[in-house]
């Protein structure tokens, strides 16, 4: 069935098929007009019996005998017994196609069409399920058809279970098997049957089976695919945890405007902000839905009513998302008052695969906000900087500074009664990387590299709140590098993964963290020296991650790196100047993340790739064509908006229309010529700067 | 054969070629020639066919084996009588099976079964799905004759009486229990290299040195550990001496060899597809190949002439030339060629002195090889050594079980669904190459002692016990206490009982195709192939012009039975 070799036709065989052709043709003529005719006949019938048996493709002739077996079951004279024989006579005719091609979509589904009436036997099902999977133990036909029989006999999952492991036994390189069991483990899992009421009894089992499958032939792939997901299973809890905020727990806020530096707080802790609101973010492990003003309460001096507005933030338009923002708006220009954060007190926070929200925390801060002009504020928002080496310096820490990721650390901390719960995912996870370092040892293998590089991160990040700082990372960054070299196909899948571990290693300690932050200082610059800029450039970054212990920067420089997309960059709700310069953003499109950014104000995208390419491929490249958001939220308004210098630029109208951008760098990049240029000031009429020059 | 029935005479007197022994050689070359158009008499002194291949129920056996155990009957005078052409050479048989031990621990039931046995001569034996053997069974339609069963597994057996899977292919591997992560990973990737060899990919070509270096050195070199390598060695590649003993070792694999060997083993699982493993057993016992082959004989105008023993050799008084056979019932019989089984040996007339160019050919023909022995042994159970699987191999690798153990002991177990025993029974044979009868009989022992419980031997009841030597009785007696004090394995519980069995060893001869051609007796293989060899190349000596079973395409005008079509193997599953 798999790997056989394709035969040139004979010139005997093609004359054959010709007549073939030819007798077919013939049918087909005669089967339409008694199709159109509504003639159900036994002899018209039986017609449409030859003609699937030769070509069991045709799906009208089997959409006309789905309408014959009603005609005939609508009729007076029809008893129980002549039910059956037509039902029958149905089978036998999908039976002789399926022999004519076992891998008939419509064989298949009139099978199940015909057994949903409830009248056939089905123990003969699985002799004739036996006999197709034999033929062809892959064939996913007969693994569909098999699931949809075993429901409707309440064949038990242990049996079908059992039934996988025979066919593994046979040969293990099964996907369709291997995929099975994980289906039937699935529901057996979550129904609690017996002997399968506890993760950490199942999966250890699972491990052991799949390691006899992947050490006897690591180059065959379907071991993997299954280990894959033992592995998803063991590292992802069932229930959602909440991993980061902002504000961090016990922090002190100050909100200014004006360039008073008071000397008390910490630069990574000040915010600007000119809307009269700050955010509050929440970030997941998982996607998760359901959280609103009852899931999620706020107490504080200044806000009686308690309500907010919580909002997902995703790219795609799905009412889940890993992180989720709402704005609390301060009444008066100055405050000084305490808020707290009760996260899932009460039921409704879901995670997409169904599982509650079930470790309720609580949270608070402190929140200053000071006295603001409003004109010097609006200016000192916008002010322009110059993402110029000589305008950074780095930043020198105060002893006693609270550093956001020391706070994240004691979030952490208070979920600690999960980590204990899950001693057996760590030691899961120590056992397979024991395991594959063993294999490695024996043999230079990619996917085993690759697992064992999954299995450290992941080993890791379980163990973070505990270990002070990721320890295999180095191991890992090296790991990465390797399979770089080593299966140069898949460079980029590495070279992004290398990126997210070498942003989770700069991000895990204090230490490193603060070599990476710097304060802006220019001839003309107020405001913004007061801040701290994180500076993740010339990183050779093709993608970017860990923005769970991002959430406080509002200045990130991520310029020379080699990002394709900012995909994740919705997160870091605080930004307002951001530095992409130098980098291989594609199209107008990479940007979308950056339409959920709202306090972003100076952007530079210089130097990229925007308009090198005539065909998006960015867009083909998320989960599908279909969720793309682009152009599905056109209204009225908008469509008066766009004259005939817009129609060109449909993309980035949409991309760019709500940003409140009051700087922007885009030369450097294909796209960016007079007539683009003069497009953009009229998306964004906030813009104040493009390309260096004052607009008016 | 004291009173050999009257024959009517043959007619004709003269044919090309006259075979004598319907062994497995014999009758190969017996169809070979009749297939390239020669007249061929065939004739076996035994009412049966098969001569030392043969099947026979149980009350046979032990007759036939002592019937070749004895020294040679003295020649008969009658056909001592030189005639006026020919020198008369007395034909007479010499002891190719000695030690004979036959233990009968439950007459009863065995007497009543007597016929519904059918026990190898020459077992244990068995074909790989895809050796020449197999081919040859295609090539020439005998499958038509025959039915094939597949050998379930194959294990190791070690000297604590456990049995341990041999992972013999992928899924075999991946099954198994025995073996660590490690040696999975270390084996699969081996398999992989040969076959990746085999097929002759460039970047795993195993260098020319390393192919003509001992195998076992080559193992060592891939870095296998000791108990892969033994699986491989000896339950794969079927090595018969100690690879790591240069001092016993007579026959030390090539790794080029040890590579062909696994590939066979490779192409032979999966070959049929009711064919679980990678050998085959015929239903009826291996006696139906040589009647297989027999009958593909007769097909093509072969005469067979069975209880016919010859007596003498005619032989052309000046040249000393082969001119024909005379037999038992008197008559001569003369033929161009003549092949003969491994029992004859040719006695002088006595005070005569031979033709002088008789003289010169004969110390090749009476030429006694140096080959050492076969021990052999027929075990019958009521339990399988195996509570699951009724038919499958175990090998003791060299040394396995006691320290001086210089080679690999065989056995198979065949059961009732291959019609060699009753049903509820098991037949278990059992071989090891040895250099002298003792050897032999300790090696038997060593197995039947670690995997069956044997009785007491009670006199009284047992009066068809032929113990021939008091020693070996003692033997069985000794090891057996000594395993129950010392082994872990609960002796007695769950070991099947011995109820019958029959120990002997076998001369092992070459063919010879000097002044006569003689085939060989069966050797130490699990397989045909050699005797095959030996068999192709008889025949090649005595027809250089012919061809051996020459390709008849795909029109097999013989095929009068429904023919099951060629290039399959009738399976029963």
């Amino acid at each position: 069935m798999h790997g056989r070799p394709r035969k040139a036709p004979k010139p005997e065989d093609e004359a054959a098929s010709a007549a073939k052709a030819q007798k077919l043709r013939a049918l087909q003529t005669q089967f339409f007009s008694f199709h159109h005719d509504q003639i159900y006949t036994k002899e018209a019938v039986e017609l449409s019996a030859k003609l699937l048996e030769i070509n069991p493709e045709s799906y009208t002739a089997w959409n006309y005998r789905k309408l014959a077996v009603e005609h005939y079951l609508s009729q007076p004279e029809c008893d129980p017994d002549s039910v059956k024989s037509v039902l029958d006579d149905e089978l036998k005719v999908v039976e002789s196609a399926l022999r004519q091609n076992f891998k008939s979509y419509g064989a298949w589904h009139h099978r199940k069409w015909v057994l949903s009436k409830g009248h056939s036997s089905i123990n003969h099902e699985l002799r004739l399920l036996d006999k197709f999977q034999k033929a062809d133990s892959r064939n996913f036909h007969a693994w569909n058809y098999r699931r949809f029989v075993a429901e409707l006999m309440n064949r038990s999952e242990q049996d079908e279970l059992k039934y996988t492991e025979d066919m593994i036994y046979t040969n293990f390189s099964n996907y369709s098997a291997w995929h099975n069991r994980s289906v039937l483990l699935s529901a057996l899992l979550e129904k609690k049957a017996e002997g399968f009421l506890l993760k950490e009894n199942v999966l250890p089992e699972e491990y052991e089976f799949i390691h006899q499958a992947i050490f006897t032939d690591p180059d065959d792939q379907s071991g993997w695919f299954y280990n894959l997901w033992l592995l998803d299973q063991t590292v992802t809890t069932d229930s959602p945890l909440l991993v980061s905020t902002w504000p961090t727990c016990g922090s002190d806020v100050l909100i200014m405007g004006d360039g008073c530096q008071n000397g008390s707080f910490s630069p990574f802790t000040t915010l600007l902000s000119d809307s009269g609101s700050f955010p509050i973010i929440l970030y997941f492990n998982q996607p998760v839905e359901g959280v609103n003003s009852s899931t999620v309460t706020i107490e504080c001096g200044f806000d009686k009513n308690g309500y907010l507005h919580w909002e997902p933030l995703s790219v795609s338009n799905s009412q889940a998302a890993q992180v989720w923002v709402a704005h609390l708006k301060f009444p008066t220009p100055e405050l000084d008052s305490s808020v707290e954060v009760r996260v899932g007190h009460s039921k409704g926070i879901i995670s997409t695969r169904g599982f509650q929200y079930c470790h309720p925390s609580t949270f608070s801060f402190n929140v200053h906000v000071q006295h603001v002009e409003r004109d010097s504020f609006q200016v000192s928002v916008a002010e322009s900087i110059l993402w110029r080496e000589e305008n950074f310096k780095i930043y020198r820490a105060q002893s006693e500074e609270s550093i956001p990721i020391a706070s994240f650390d004691q979030l952490c901390i208070k979920n600690g009664h999960e980590s204990t719960a899950s001693n057996w995912r760590t030691e899961a996870l120590a056992k397979e990387i024991e395991c594959f370092r063993e294999l490695l040892s024996l043999m230079d293998c990619k996917i085993g590299k690759l697992t064992l590089a999954r299995l450290l991160m992941a080993y890791d990040a379980m163990s973070f709140p505990f270990a002070t700082k990721l320890v295999h990372s180095e191991e890992v960054l090296e790991l990465y590098n390797d399979l770089m070299k080593l299966d140069p196909t898949h460079h980029r899948y590495y070279k992004d993964e290398h990126s997210l571990v070498l942003l989770q290693k700069m991000t895990s300690s204090k230490e490193s963290l603060l070599q990476h932050c710097f304060q802006y200082k220019d001839s003309v610059s107020s405001v913004i020296g007061n801040l701290i800029c994180l500076r993740l450039n010339n990183l050779s970054l093709s993608r970017i991650g860990a923005f769970e212990k991002l959430l406080w920067v509002q200045m990130l420089d991520l310029s020379h790196n080699e990002l394709q997309s900012i995909e994740g960059l919705e997160a870091m709700q605080l930004l307002s100047w951001l530095g992409l310069g130098n980098n291989k953003l594609g199209s107008v499109t990479a940007l979308e993340p950056l339409r959920k950014l709202k306090s972003l104000r100076v952007l530079d995208i210089s130097y990229n790739q925007i308009g090198d390419h005539s065909i998006d491929t960015t867009r083909y490249l998320c989960s599908s064509p279909l969720s793309h958001s682009v152009g599905s939220e056109l209204n009225k308004d908008e469509t008066a908006i766009i004259d005939a210098a817009l129609v060109n630029y449909l993309e980035a109208f949409y991309m760019l229309k709500d940003l409140n951008l009051n700087q922007l760098d885009i030369v450097g990049n294909t796209i960016a010529d007079e007539t683009f240029k003069s497009a953009l000031v009229k998306i964004m009429p906030t813009l104040k700067r493009l390309d260096g020059k004052v607009l008016d | 054969m004291e009173d050999i029935p009257p024959y009517p005479p043959i007619d004709p007197t003269t044919f090309d070629l006259i075979v004598i022994g319907t062994g497995l050689p014999e009758s190969i070359i017996a169809a070979a020639a009749s297939t390239a158009s020669k007249s061929v008499l065939h004739l076996d002194p035994n009412p049966f066919y098969g001569s030392h291949f043969s099947s026979l129920p149980l009350a046979d056996l032990p007759s036939f084996l002592s019937t070749h155990s004895t020294s040679p009957s003295p020649p008969r005078s009658r056909s001592s009588e030189d005639s006026n052409e020919f020198s008369v050479l007395d034909l007479c048989t010499r002891p190719l099976y000695s030690s004979i031990d036959i233990s009968v621990f439950s007459p009863d039931l065995l007497d009543q079964n007597s016929r519904k046995f059918n026990l190898d001569v020459a077992g244990p034996r068995v074909f790989f799905c895809a050796d020449k053997s197999i081919e040859l069974i295609l090539n020439t339609g005998a499958n038509q004759y025959m039915e094939f069963k597949s050998i379930d597994a194959t294990f190791v057996g070690d000297n604590k009486g456990n049995l341990l899977n041999v992972p013999d292919s992928r899924a075999a591997i991946f099954k198994d229990k025995s073996l660590g992560l490690m040696e999975k990973n270390q084996l699969m990737r081996f398999f992989k290299l040969v076959q990746g060899h085999m097929a002759g990919e460039q970047d795993v070509k195993i260098s020319d040195e390393d192919l003509q270096s001992p195998f076992v050195d080559f193992l060592n070199k891939m870095g296998l550990p000791p108990k892969i390598k033994s699986f491989i060695l000896y339950a794969i590649a079927m090595a018969d001496y100690d690879q790591e003993d240069t001092g016993v070792c007579r026959d030390l694999l090539k790794t080029k060899d040890g590579i062909d060997q696994l590939a066979l083993y490779n192409a032979s699982i999966g070959r049929f597809q009711n064919a679980s493993g990678a050998l085959l057993y015929p239903i009826y016992g291996q006696g139906e190949l040589s009647q297989a082959f027999c009958r593909r004989a007769a097909v093509k105008g072969c005469i067979y002439v069975l209880r016919m023993p010859v007596t003498a050799l005619l032989v052309d008084k000046d040249s000393g030339c082969y001119k024909g056979v005379r037999l038992a019932s008197g008559q001569d019989i003369f033929s161009q060629k003549l092949i003969l089984d491994p029992t004859f040996k040719v006695t002088l007339p006595s005070g005569s002195s031979p033709p002088s160019p008789l003289q010169a050919k004969l110390p090749f023909f009476s030429q006694k090889d140096d080959r050492g022995k076969i021990a052999r042994g027929i075990c019958i159970t009521m339990t399988s050594l195996k509570p699951d699987m009724s038919n499958f191999l175990v090998v003791y690798p060299p040394r396995s079980l006691f320290p001086e153990q210089a080679t690999s002991i065989r056995l198979l177990q065949i059961a009732s669904n291959l019609a060699v025993c009753p049903p509820g029974m098991f037949v278990l044979y059992i071989s090891a190459l040895c250099n002298d009868d003792d050897q032999g009989k300790k090696l038997i022992h060593a197995v039947v002692n670690i995997l069956l419980t044997v009785p007491p031997i009670n006199s009284e009841s047992n009066a068809a016990v032929q113990s021939e030597t008091a020693e070996s009785g003692c033997a069985v007696q000794d090891e057996n206490a000594e395993s129950s004090s010392t082994g872990p394995s609960d002796p007695g519980e769950g070991k099947p009982t011995l109820l019958w069995s029959a120990l002997y060893n076998q001369e092992l001869t070459l063919g010879q195709d000097d002044f006569i051609c003689s085939t060989p007796m069966p050797d130490g293989k699990l397989n045909y192939d050699d005797l095959i060899d030996a068999a192709v190349k008889l025949f090649k000596k005595i027809y250089p012009e012919d061809e051996f079973f020459p390709q008849t395409s795909s029109e097999n005008p013989e095929d009068e039975d429904d023919g099951d079509g060629d290039g399959d193997v009738s399976l029963e599953t």
